[in-house]
């Protein structure tokens, strides 16, 4: 549908061509290693190489002499300077209402490592070479001690502690739900279905690997740190405000074009304050580009969860209750959103789309000697939903139910919204029937059996798997996600600004890393304003031109920063009739405003938009008494609620039981993203989510060895999804609008990596039925799924 | 990277003689030696280019041998009319190396030199019993191969060909490692010079080989069931993420069947 139809401009529900792809697409992209500063340095980090240990020498005299070198730093030197720690920005409390443990993360090492990868010092050098030569010039030797790295046994507090403030590496304990509830619907179930399941550690890979540059203008005192973020404000409110106390008014932070985040853009980084903050040592300007393989052992990692799950259902299949007892690795450090993922964005989505009386989910957060894990697209609801719906499936299978049947039970119907789950959200729309026949409808699920035995003629055996998403976006009422911890507010601010000549710039909060914003946002205010979208420009990722935001992250960007464009442009149009009512001598409750044009009700009188903007800013004929010139104003919009976009997932794959290999021959999508504003931006928002999510089910996998080593450290070995892998997908949507902002949306960015690693799941386990299979563990490599069939032919050979 | 110096030798003698020099490094298509020199786990004085050199390029069939110069690129051997028309799997081979950036910088001859336990090449030049040329000697691909990253030239030798003899019928058959898709298991299967050869690659800690168990079985009765009785030990194989000994030698099976079905 919308890539044949593609167009060149237009309002909302146009499938127009992104603009930022012209120069994406022609290598014109700015991007922070493409900048140069004068008088510019170069920086390397020295990292540690062993997982957990005690650093007893660190000699940098030989390296500082080598030819080239500026400067070497050290934690010394941080310490010396009074730097604080990379802060977290979110607090979690236990059940027992203590805090959680929130140990210092300095920017470089403090007398200990926790993971491979943790800085030790910092060589400022001519060029990157030199400082590279001197990075391992550097003498450093460290007493390594015994490594932290697997869940289950580091809560048991064996062996010496990553945090000597943890002595059992918990972070904190913490529930949701009614437990007494829960434990009585499970001691009157009927049927309790159980599931013990690891979800698999994700390493980012965003195509462009983290950078920064860090400079210092003496002579005005005023600090710019250009770098790779998803939220340039948040950086420079958590870096000026906690780790180098620079105040807002002398620290400009950009982020300019930034080649995907997937979450681990969002955090604030050591390498980044470092960078701030050496420039001024230096007096010079201080860049740094991660390698690759420096991406590996320095981007937050995702998910990594350790569960236990549990339904109670009644005779008939009804859910009676669900239990979660979940691990969750926290990595060695806390990032900056770290402990609400596992916690508010993962308990809370434990109801999916169903009726559950009764919900209770326990989390534990644990600290390991590895990569600090933090949001990875969805962020918690992928693990939720990759609970549930495995949990579902195994349900089904184990009481003789169809996928299908067993969720068409449950379902929260239509006329029961608003409606309130029993883990504290108020899901305002949805129909998730509508979504489960569409998906059925496109993967002719009733023609599967025939499909299925022409694969078992040739020898393969082919399944189908169902997932039923939910996620919680646009984040977040601030009031609300206070309560739960979170140290920031999550509104979102826009400034629209009329041109003299009535074209229009608009300075957004939210920052766009791939998402398409600057069509998407020009499309809405296009549509708003009845102007031409060429006259609209989105400007973004300074924070010196556009007005305190909270970035983009959570699928938040339209339902929240668009609906902050809506609000300023709305006070512009009623700005603009006030000049319109002086102009046409008419009275401003006579003037209405349509197609870009201001009009006095029952007359021809019209003004264009274009007239009314000159006006304002050549205020000759103009009721200056009343009302200031110009036409720009700012709006703050604080969502009253999360948006729930939700949809149904059916994957169709075949086994090849002599090598264990999966080929997905059919995906088929069918979300409810509320109203869409570009299809063919959404559409392709699914297609990568559906691939990242498929990755994680299938070869993605980030391994650490019992000592804390990764040797999943490259694309060598840690397995990315790629185009051929997959058939194209089929994905659609449907409509219900979301109730409460004004453009009736919800958010499409993360939904295929949340409901995509369930459906292929169950597919794979639905074709190995036949052997007795009920799970696999993700990822389903070739070398797993052989081994269960092996496994499993002695069994049924057995029977 | 660290820094060397760089010469590119427009003949064979050239090349050689520059070889010569301490810590000097021939480099064809780059394709391993580049990233490894990046990651500085490299660091030769002087770098040989080797892609300059014209006796070292072209394709030919001759007297039932296909010969390739040792800089023949893989897109060159995969798109080769005459490799396609001769043995049609060393093309097929050939072409399913790495991806289109690789093949258009790799060459036959740093595959080969370079001995990568996964690589796919040595499958080819073993399965078919191939005859290595060096500017000094000619080496039966037997002797060639000698364990991980390990071959029988000498210090400064330059491989400057590799003659196949065309076969009867051959099939290359790759599982790919996943990540890096390199073969997790590679089968190249061959009826040449009057016997069966079953050469394997990724499977084996010690490199390329040749599976007795599976040859043996071919010779007296070539087909999918001779290959299904036949036993193929896991001892010796690569154990590592993406494979247990167990899977790569059940691999090893499947795949010959796989050849054995297609040449059938």
């Amino acid at each position: 549908m919308p890539r044949d139809e593609a167009v060149a401009s237009g309002g909302i529900g146009k499938a127009v061509k992104r603009r930022e792809d012209v120069r994406f697409l022609t290598g014109k992209g700015t991007y922070t290693d493409d900048m140069n500063r004068p008088d510019q340095t170069y920086c390397v980090f020295l990292r540690s190489n062993v997982a957990h240990g005690q650093i007893t020498r660190v000699d940098t005299a030989a390296a500082s002499a080598m030819p080239g070198v500026v400067r070497i730093f050290t934690g010394e030197d941080i310490a010396a300077a009074g730097l604080g720690g990379v802060p977290c920005g979110w607090e979690i409390t236990s059940s027992n209402g203590e805090k959680m443990k929130e140990p210092a993360h300095p920017i470089l090492a403090q007398g200990k490592v926790r993971h491979v990868g943790d800085p030790i010092a910092a060589v400022v050098a001519e060029s990157r070479e030199a400082a590279k030569d001197a990075a391992e010039a550097i003498g450093l030797e460290i007493e390594e001690m015994g490594a932290v790295v697997n869940m289950t046994t580091a809560i048991q507090g064996h062996g010496a502690p990553v945090h000597d403030e943890a002595e059992d590496n918990l972070c904190y304990d913490w529930d949701l739900g009614d437990k007494d509830a829960t434990d009585a619907a499970f001691a009157n179930a009927t049927h309790v279905t159980t599931l013990e399941f690891v979800n698999n550690r994700m390493i980012p890979n965003a195509m462009e690997p983290r950078a920064a540059i860090g400079e210092y203008d003496a002579a005005r005192d005023q600090h710019t740190l250009y770098t790779t973020s998803q939220n340039p404000h948040v950086i420079r409110l958590l870096m000026g405000a906690f780790v180098l106390n620079i105040p807002e008014h002398k620290l400009r932070v950009m982020a300019p074009d930034v080649g995907g985040g997937f979450g681990s853009k969002i955090f604030h980084y050591a390498e980044e304050a470092f960078v701030t903050w050496a420039s001024k040592e230096i007096g010079r300007p201080i860049k740094w580009t991660a390698e690759r393989s420096e991406s590996f052992v320095t981007d937050a990692h995702g998910r990594d969860h350790v569960t236990k799950a549990e339904l109670a259902m009644d005779s008939e299949g009804k859910f009676l209750a669900l239990r979660a007892d979940t691990l969750a690795n926290m990595g060695a450090y806390l990032s900056t959103f770290a402990p609400c993922v596992p916690t508010w964005l993962h308990g809370t989505l434990l109801a999916g789309q169903y009726a559950h009386p009764a919900v209770h989910c326990r989390v534990r957060a644990v600290f390991t000697n590895t990569v600090p894990v933090d949001a990875y697209r969805g962020a918690g609801r992928p693990e939720a939903t990759y609970l549930l719906e495995r949990l579902i499936n195994k349900a089904a299978q184990e009481i003789g139910l169809d996928q299908v049947e067993i969720r068409r039970r449950n379902f929260i119907r239509p006329d029961q919204f608003p409606y309130d789950t029993p883990v504290a959200l108020q899901y305002d729309t949805g129909n998730y029937l509508a979504t489960l026949a569409r998906a059925l409808e496109m993967a002719d699920y009733a023609g599967f059996n025939a499909r299925k035995a022409e694969s078992a003629a040739r020898g393969k055996l082919r399944g189908i798997g169902l997932s039923c998403y939910i996620e919680a976006c646009g984040i977040a009422p601030s009031s609300l996600v206070g309560a739960l911890g979170a140290r920031a507010g999550l509104y979102e601010a826009a400034s629209v600004r009329v041109n003299p000549t009535g074209s229009v710039s608009v300075f957004t909060g939210s920052h766009s890393h791939g998402q398409g914003h600057e069509t998407t946002f020009a499309q809405v205010v296009a549509d708003r304003l009845g102007i031409p979208y060429e006259s609209i420009e989105i400007v973004h990722g300074d924070t010196d031109r556009v007005p305190f935001g909270m970035g983009t992250y959570g699928s938040r960007s339209l339902a929240v920063g668009g609906t902050a464009i809506v609000n300023a442009v709305d006070k512009v149009i009623a700005k603009g009739k006030k000049i319109a009512a002086h102009l046409m001598e008419a009275s401003e409750a006579d003037v209405v405003f349509e197609d870009g044009q201001y009009k006095v009700a029952g007359t021809d009188k019209a003004k264009a938009f274009g007239e009314v903007s000159l006006a304002a800013y050549v205020p000759h004929q103009y009721p200056i008494e009343d009302i200031e010139p110009g036409l720009e104003e700012t709006a703050f919009y604080d969502p009253k609620n999360f948006t729930f976009p939700a949809g149904s997932y059916l994957c169709e794959v075949e086994v090849d039981p002599d090598t264990g290999k999966i080929e997905v021959l059919g995906f088929w999508a069918a979300d409810d993203f509320g109203n869409v504003v570009n299809p063919m931006i959404v559409e392709g928002q699914v297609h990568g989510g559906l691939v990242q999510g498929l990755g994680q089910a299938f070869i993605e996998n980030c391994v650490y060895d019992e000592n804390g080593q990764l040797p999943s450290g490259s694309y060598m070995d840690y397995a990315m999804p790629r185009a051929g892998d997959f058939p194209s997908f089929e994905v659609d949507t449907c409509v219900t609008a979301c109730t409460h902002n004004p453009l009736g949306v919800k958010g499409c960015g993360e939904a295929g990596a949340i409901g995509a690693p369930p459906a292929l799941v169950n597919a794979v386990v639905d074709a190995l039925s036949a052997y007795g299979v009920d799970h696999i563990d993700m990822p389903l490599s070739p070398q797993k799924v052989w081994a269960t069939i092996q496994a499993a032919k002695p069994a049924m050979a057995a029977e | 990277m660290y820094n060397f110096d760089y010469v590119k030798p427009a003949s064979v003698a050239d090349a050689v003689a520059a070889l010569q020099g301490e810590d000097a490094q021939a480099i064809a298509g780059g394709q391993t030696l580049i990233a490894t020199m990046k990651q500085r786990l490299a660091q030769p004085r002087t770098l040989v280019d080797l892609t300059g050199i014209t006796e070292m390029q072209g394709i030919s069939v001759d007297g039932g041998v296909v010969s390739v110069g040792a800089g023949a690129r893989h897109a060159e051997v995969a798109g080769s009319a005459e490799v396609r028309g001769a043995i049609p799997a060393l093309a097929d081979l050939a072409g399913k190396i790495g991806d289109p950036q690789v093949r258009n910088r790799g060459t036959i001859g740093g595959s080969i030199a370079n001995n990568d336990p996964s690589a796919c090449y040595p499958a080819a030049v073993l399965g078919l019993g191939a005859t290595v040329v060096t500017n000094a000697r000619e080496i039966a691909a037997a002797d060639f191969f000698q364990g991980l990253y390990t071959t029988s030239l000498n210090e400064g030798e330059v491989v400057t060909a590799v003659k196949f003899p065309v076969a009867a019928a051959a099939s290359w058959q790759k599982f790919e490692q996943p990540a890096s898709r390199f073969s997790l298991v590679g089968v190249f299967v061959a009826k040449v010079e009057g016997e069966v050869r079953v050469a394997v690659t990724g499977a084996s800690e010690e490199g390329v080989f040749r599976a007795a168990a599976l040859e043996q079985a071919l010779a007296s009765d070539f087909s999918a069931a001779a290959v299904e009785g036949a036993s193929v030990s896991s001892a010796g194989m690569i154990a590592d993420l993406h494979g247990t000994p167990d899977y790569r030698a059940n691999l090893v099976k499947v795949m010959t069947k796989r050849a054995v079905e297609a040449m059938s």
